[in-house]
């Protein structure tokens, strides 16, 4: 279909083109399309990859002042607000999280409308369950029921199609220049929405921020975020927002493809075990809190390990005591050998072992609480969960930091209008979903709120868009 | 050389880093999903792989029929192909799940009649049909045959009802004894477990609702969103279909059990008359099965390509060609029983009647068997946590 009609997608002048077929990219669409607007989504992957990290999410955190049929207990404002306030160390805009948080819960109400299904939490993720509500299939699911929704209020579609330019003059935009199929075209239109991502997939500008060590870096997110667009927005004066270095990343089994990994790379086995560094060394609190509470440390705390290597090792007990993950995990019977398995020095790791073994307290562990249960005399301490490691075989998982997204983006005011370096709104141009996260996130994680800050700033660049033509 | 150098200089072979044992496709992709599990909330099957760390050829066995290959799975999935994980549930599952109708199938020898298996159970109704018909018209005088008969054993003046019953009871008890030995092979190699009548009842909810083509877990026995036809939009046609089909199937047989009741108990005979239990209960079904038959035609027809399992789709048009064909002649014979043409209509229905019986335990027929056995299993495992 595209095909026939790709010519006049491309002669068309559109009330508003969207870049980026993502949750905030189709959330705008969707918006703006009710209200009258015609709208394109210009999507640089295939149909197959469409939606960027969408495709990898699973959740979406949302306030509820009651139990629904997906949450359990309540997740206040109040709360939602102080988890947020811990992981950002409050280096966020308090305007912006504010009305990401407030108007979590009617996103959700939102997208059920728009036919989005929702279910309780995942097995293994009982502890998300009064924060996050689940994708029902995950988010290639619901994105698939987004964009059915947003083809029947006449969004029309457009893959495999880059973004190589916008025309953007003192903050006005004219139009955008797309290459597709080796074409140039350029596409008039009258507002537009960058909803394209974050830089994640452009391991050179990751190695503006971190150094050489991004080469060791994999990218368990989608392949397609080059950041092109927010590098055009850049150049083209728009104010940069959050570090060059802050993003979402999270320790993965370091055998994972270089990129589009996604959940099934991820190791859950760290709080039941150790986590040794290639000098056979422990370096951070394996059990500091619950897994889902701190995997989106890890990333950064393997990224500043010598050659960006881990190794996370559990005993037959500890193996069972986790979700399985989606390679073999090295075994051996003995320490020494493992250690050699993994390339490390088996002296060096049997000695550490030991130490931590001599360090922990008697008692089984508790794994559905923070039992307390911590090594003594040990730097660094283990704070919970710790159990010797005795019982052989022995597994290991290599570790590598695997970036979901990156934080830096462009500023945006609460209509979702992108900032320039002026300090004023752009006019015509709005940014929704990652290249603009990091107004909200200026650091840290927290599971879900991706997908919340996509949503929510996807229909109010919708909204404000459609308004400014008086739809 | 340490493990990341050796992936560094050798690249990334999935293959290589999943289970190296491996029994088949099926194992190999349910280490990657067991990894993710964003599916858990479609059906049985994905709640069952989290049960399990490893996955022996009796667990494929056991999923393989869980699996009512609806396709969610396949839409969902964010490392379907393309992407190298390259995952396709519902096609690994499928292939899984024709390769254990070979392995259940009794007697064992038969086994190989589910391998080109639409070409055989073509051939078996065909045959039966030209007996049926040729020994009929050999035997029978034609002015009988052709012959105007009504009232009450005016069947039976074509074909004495003790070879008409006589026939079936006999290829019954080979059909019910195939069936008692493929139930067995099934639940000893998948090594399921009794657990009372509280799951038989749970799994006949889920067949008497097909619970597992609403596309959504806990959405209500008859809600949910159905499953993907076609693309990625759901509809739960194929659920209505398939019912119409099994309710169908079971009313005629319904039908057929109150006409035996009907001539060795109250003594009468065939044909009873248009607003008799037997005539009603048979018409309805035969109507209802026709129409459930042509619908999961079409739907089938409209599969998705990578969600159809290609191999199997002789077996499953052969299957769903002849029950219409059943249900066809059946009320086909209803509507000219009291002309000429009674006789070789009878002949004709009598003749796929027979045939679809003896292909019942190597046809698509088994599915029904293996997965309401897999549904009591997965009961009992939910129910036990």
């Amino acid at each position: 279909m595209l095909d026939n009609n790709s010519q006049s997608l491309f002669e068309k002048s559109w009330d508003i083109v969207v870049i980026g077929g993502g949750n905030a990219g189709v959330c705008a669409a969707i918006t703006a399309a009710e209200r009258g607007c015609s709208i394109l989504v210009i999507e640089t992957a295939p149909r197959e990859f469409r939606g960027g990290n969408t495709r990898h999410t699973r959740n979406l955190r949302s306030v509820h002042d009651e139990p629904t049929d997906v949450m359990s207990d309540r997740y206040t404002f109040e709360e939602y607000w102080d988890d947020l306030m811990r992981v950002t160390k409050g280096v966020t805009n308090e305007h912006l999280a504010k009305l990401t948080l407030e108007s979590s819960q009617a996103l959700m109400e939102w997208l059920i409308e728009r036919g989005v299904r929702f279910q309780t939490a995942l097995s293994g993720t009982l502890n998300l369950n009064h924060t996050n509500a689940f994708f029902l299939g995950g988010g290639r699911a619901m994105l698939n029921s987004l964009c059915r929704h947003a083809e029947s209020v006449g969004v029309q579609f457009i893959y495999e199609a880059e973004v190589t330019d916008i025309a953007l003059e003192n903050g006005f935009c004219e139009s955008v220049d797309v290459s597709w199929q080796g074409q140039s075209h350029h596409i008039r239109c009258k507002q537009l929405i960058t909803a394209a991502g974050g830089f994640e997939a452009d391991l050179d500008w990751l190695a503006e921020g971190w150094g050489d060590a991004a080469k060791n870096f994999l990218v368990r997110g989608t392949p397609y975020n080059k950041g092109r667009v927010l590098r055009v927005l850049l150049d083209r004066g728009a104010q940069p927002v959050g570090a060059l270095d802050q993003c979402h990343a999270v320790a993965i089994d370091a055998r994972a493809p270089k990129y589009d990994g996604g959940i099934a790379s991820r190791v859950d086995g760290v709080p039941f075990g150790v986590v040794l560094n290639n000098s056979a060394e422990r370096f951070y609190d394996e059990g500091e809190d619950f897994w889902p509470k701190r995997y989106a440390i890890w990333g950064r705390l393997v990224a500043a390990q010598p050659d960006q290597i881990a190794y996370a090792i559990v005993d037959s007990e500890g193996v069972e005591r986790f979700m399985p993950s989606v390679f073999t995990p090295i075994v051996d019977d003995t320490i020494e050998g493992l250690a050699s398995q993994l390339g490390i020095d088996p002296t060096a790791a049997k000695k550490t072992i030991d130490a931590f073994n001599a360090a922990c307290p008697s008692g089984p562990i508790d794994q559905m609480i923070l039992d307390g249960k911590a090594t003594t005399g040990l730097t660094p301490e283990k704070t919970n969960w710790s159990a010797p490691l005795q019982k052989p075989p022995f597994y290991g998982y290599p570790l590598r930091p695997g970036i979901t997204f990156t934080y830096m983006g462009v500023a945006v005011n609460d209509r979702a209008q992108v900032l320039m370096q002026d300090g004023k709104p752009a006019a015509n141009l709005f940014a929704a979903g990652e290249i603009m996260a990091g107004n909200v996130l200026g650091q840290g994680y927290l599971g879900g709120i991706g997908m919340t800050i996509g949503g929510v700033f996807g229909r109010i660049a919708g909204a404000e868009a459609a308004r400014v033509l008086n739809r | 050389m340490s493990l990341t150098d050796k992936i560094e200089a050798e690249g990334f072979d999935l293959k290589a880093l999943l289970d190296p044992d491996a029994a088949s496709e099926v194992t190999r992709v349910m280490q990657i999903c067991n990894a993710c599990r964003y599916c858990e909330g479609f059906c049985a099957v994905f709640p069952a792989m989290t049960r399990r760390r490893s996955f022996d050829e009796g667990d494929v066995g056991y999923l393989a029929n869980l699996c009512h290959n609806c396709g969610a799975c396949y839409h969902a999935c964010q490392y379907a192909p393309p992407h190298e994980f390259g995952v396709n549930v519902p096609q690994a599952l499928a292939a899984a799940r024709n390769d254990s109708y070979a392995a259940y199938a009794w007697p064992a020898p038969m086994a190989g009649l589910f391998r080109r298996n639409g070409l055989f159970v073509t051939s078996v109704i065909s045959l039966g049909l030209a007996i049926t018909v040729g020994v009929m018209l050999a035997m029978i005088a034609p002015q009988l045959f052709w012959g105007v008969h009504v009232g009450e054993g005016a069947f039976y003046k074509i074909m004495p009802h003790t070879v008409m019953a006589g026939i079936p009871l006999a290829i019954s008890a080979f059909v019910l004894m195939s069936f008692i030995m493929g139930w067995r092979r099934y639940w000893r190699h998948t090594g399921a477990k009794w657990g009372g009548f509280v799951d038989l009842f749970d799994a006949i909810k889920a067949a008497a609702s097909l619970r597992h083509l609403g596309g959504d877990s806990s959405s209500g026995v008859l809600s949910g969103p159905g499953c993907p036809t076609g693309d990625d939009r759901s509809s739960n046609a194929r659920r209505i279909y398939h019912q119409l089909t099994m309710y169908g199937f079971l009313l005629c047989f319904a039908a057929t059990s109150v006409g035996t009741i009907y001539h060795y108990v109250l003594g009468r005979e065939a044909p009873y008359g248009y607003l008799e239990l037997p005539v009603v209960l048979g018409t309805v079904g035969g109507i209802i099965l026709c129409i459930g038959t042509a619908g999961l035609f079409v739907e089938k027809r409209r599969m998705h390509p990578s969600v159809r399992h290609d191999e199997g789709l002789g077996m499953d048009y052969a299957f769903i060609v002849s029950l219409f064909f059943v249900s066809f002649t059946g009320l086909l014979l209803l509507a000219v029983r009291e002309t000429s043409y009674m006789g070789v209509t009878l002949a004709v229905h009598l003749g796929v009647v027979y045939g679809f019986f003896l292909i019942l335990p190597f046809s698509k027929f088994v599915h029904g068997l293996y997965r309401f056995a897999a549904l009591i299993a997965s009961a009992g495992e939910a129910r036990r946590g």
